[in-house]
């Protein structure tokens, strides 16, 4: 059975319909990366499946439950996490405070899993008792990765994890999640750096035009012409 | 000129309380509250209501420490009336201003609901008590006591800045240390990403209309005691509170406690040389200068 399952999804934002009839499915454990052109609803898909967005029609299904139309507070406590692209950190609050935030739902004790994250980004611990308003871009991601990890869920779907960042940024950031996603957490990312995305994903689609354009483990949409042409610059 | 300076603590710590309160409702339910003065007038004539009308009937004793005007009465009408005045806040919230947040309007439709509210809470308490000026503790005699430098002070008004100073440390402390007032700064920081995180936002803002009311009626006693109580007494409040507000960085509970503190001195100062009925003006001399020169406030970085 997949984890999370979106049939023919219709969505977007009031009146203008972005999607127009989306399909996606992640495994347990599995990477999938979703890229395409500016505009073609890959940012939209997230949200949607978040509960940010509406649903106009079809479904989405989360580790068998129906989820369509719940809103992002109810999908939180069933194991998905969602990573904004911008504005996803409390900046006047510290590193440790927001991930006592992202821990907020959780009544049991979970400090030990607030280590486990201060040891997968070291860079954050020594910083731990700092504003994060005061960090560089690349940590602030970490951060924002930290927090919603912090629910221990079972998929986490981050939007443009390495946008804006340095390349040695983006390497380390890619580095962390797959080892995020080796601790047994399914990733849906969406990533304008399409090429390195795709090296290390299971699966990716291709989206244009709030449509499926392809589908396919990351290798095979490497070596596609056509996508490397249309999708990936050359 | 000392003696003034201690006069506009005293005044500061009023205004402080009020302000933390305004800052907080302006960061979390991101509106200007313009009822937030009345709910002072409110929290004044509940304790009114109950040291002349209720504690007699049930046989409080009357009597008051040293020469403050301090005694069971007032320790009690205290909590009592912070308590009643968030719950109205919470009602008021809850009747008004959710509605139009669930059909998400615009801060200033907020704003304007809130002048509504202010005009309702006002007009019902002209209704209920007149027009009229009125003491908590009419004929008592407090004497000031004579401090170095000159400074004369009353017990009443020594009582008031240290309740203000410590009902500000508790706010510290709650906003602090504590899972829902992190969860509130949280709010405030991203109202979004609160939500995205789990955290329950509605619970949030019934807490920040419950505390910032609070702390008006606790602002309002202490004003009736220092001063008197009339029917316009909050309404009068919304320009230091707003400036105390604006010059600590909105948002910013603890900017709001300075804030507060500079406006309450700079208004009594200038009764060293104005008609202390030019007090407002100061106020709003002062809002206008931090307007021109930093509109972030004292403490807000960039933005």
């Amino acid at each position: 059975m997949a984890l999370l399952e979106v049939q023919g999804v219709v969505s977007g934002y009031g009146g203008m319909e972005i999607l127009h009839g989306v399909s996606l499915r992640v495994e347990p454990g599995q990477i999938v990366t979703i890229i395409g052109p500016n505009g073609a609803g890959k940012s939209t898909l997230l949200k949607t499946v978040f509960g940010l967005l509406s649903v106009k029609a079809g479904r989405v299904t989360f580790n068998g439950t129906d989820i369509t139309g719940w809103s992002p507070d109810r999908i939180v406590r069933l194991g998905m996490c969602f990573v904004p692209q911008t504005d996803n950190v409390f900046p006047s609050l510290t590193v440790q405070e927001n991930f006592e935030m992202g821990a907020f739902i959780r009544t049991d004790d979970y400090r030990a899993r607030m280590e486990e994250i201060f040891a997968l980004f070291p860079d954050l611990k020594a910083r731990r008792h700092v504003r994060v308003g005061a960090l560089s871009g690349g940590q602030r991601q970490m951060v924002a990765i930290g927090r919603a990890l912090m629910l221990d869920p079972k998929v986490l779907l981050l939007d443009e994890p390495s946008a804006g960042l340095a390349p040695k940024m983006v390497e380390l950031i890619f580095e962390r999640i797959r080892e995020i996603n080796k601790s047994g957490v399914a990733i849906v990312m969406v990533e304008q750096n399409a090429r390195e995305a795709l090296k290390f994903s299971d699966w990716g689609y291709v989206l244009a035009g709030g449509e499926n354009r392809f589908e396919g483990s990351g290798p095979a949409l490497l070596q596609n012409e056509e996508i490397g042409r249309l999708y990936l610059g050359g | 000129m000392l003696e003034l300076t201690v006069y506009g603590i005293v005044y500061g710590s009023i205004i402080a309380l009020g302000a933390i309160g305004l800052t907080l409702i302006y960061g979390i339910l991101r509106f200007a509250n313009f009822a937030h003065g009345d709910l002072m007038s409110v929290g004044a004539y509940i304790a009114l209501f109950l040291i002349q009308v209720v504690f007699p009937l049930l046989g409080v004793p009357q009597e008051r420490f040293g020469g403050t005007s301090f005694g069971w009465p007032l320790i009690l009408a205290m909590p009592i009336s912070a308590g009643v005045t968030a719950l109205i806040a919470i009602a008021l919230d809850q009747m008004f201003y959710r509605p139009l947040r669930a059909r998400r309007a615009s801060p200033v439709i907020l704003a304007m609901a809130s002048l509504g509210a202010a005009f309702i809470v006002r007009n019902l308490i002209y209704i209920f008590w007149g027009p009229d000026k009125i003491n908590y503790f009419p004929g008592l005699y407090r004497p000031a006591w004579q401090l170095p430098f000159d400074v004369r002070i009353r017990p009443d008004e020594l009582i008031i800045v240290v309740l203000a100073m410590g009902l500000v440390a508790l706010v510290y402390f709650f906003l602090q240390k504590t899972k829902l007032g992190k969860a509130m700064r949280a709010t405030a920081d991203n109202p979004d990403l609160a939500r995205v995180t789990g955290i329950n936002t509605e619970q949030v803002r019934v807490w920040t209309w419950g505390i910032g009311a609070a702390l008006a009626a606790v602002a309002g006693i202490m004003y009736g005691v220092n001063a008197l109580l009339y029917p316009e007494m909050g309404w009068g409040f919304l320009l230091p509170l707003f400036a105390a507000t604006i010059l600590g960085t909105v948002g910013n509970p603890y900017g709001a406690l300075v804030g507060g503190l500079v406006i309450g001195i700079v208004q009594r100062i200038s009764t060293a040389w104005l008609n202390p009925a030019y007090q407002p003006a100061v106020a709003f001399l002062v809002l206008i200068v931090v307007l021109l020169v930093r509109p972030q406030g004292i403490f807000g970085g960039r933005s």
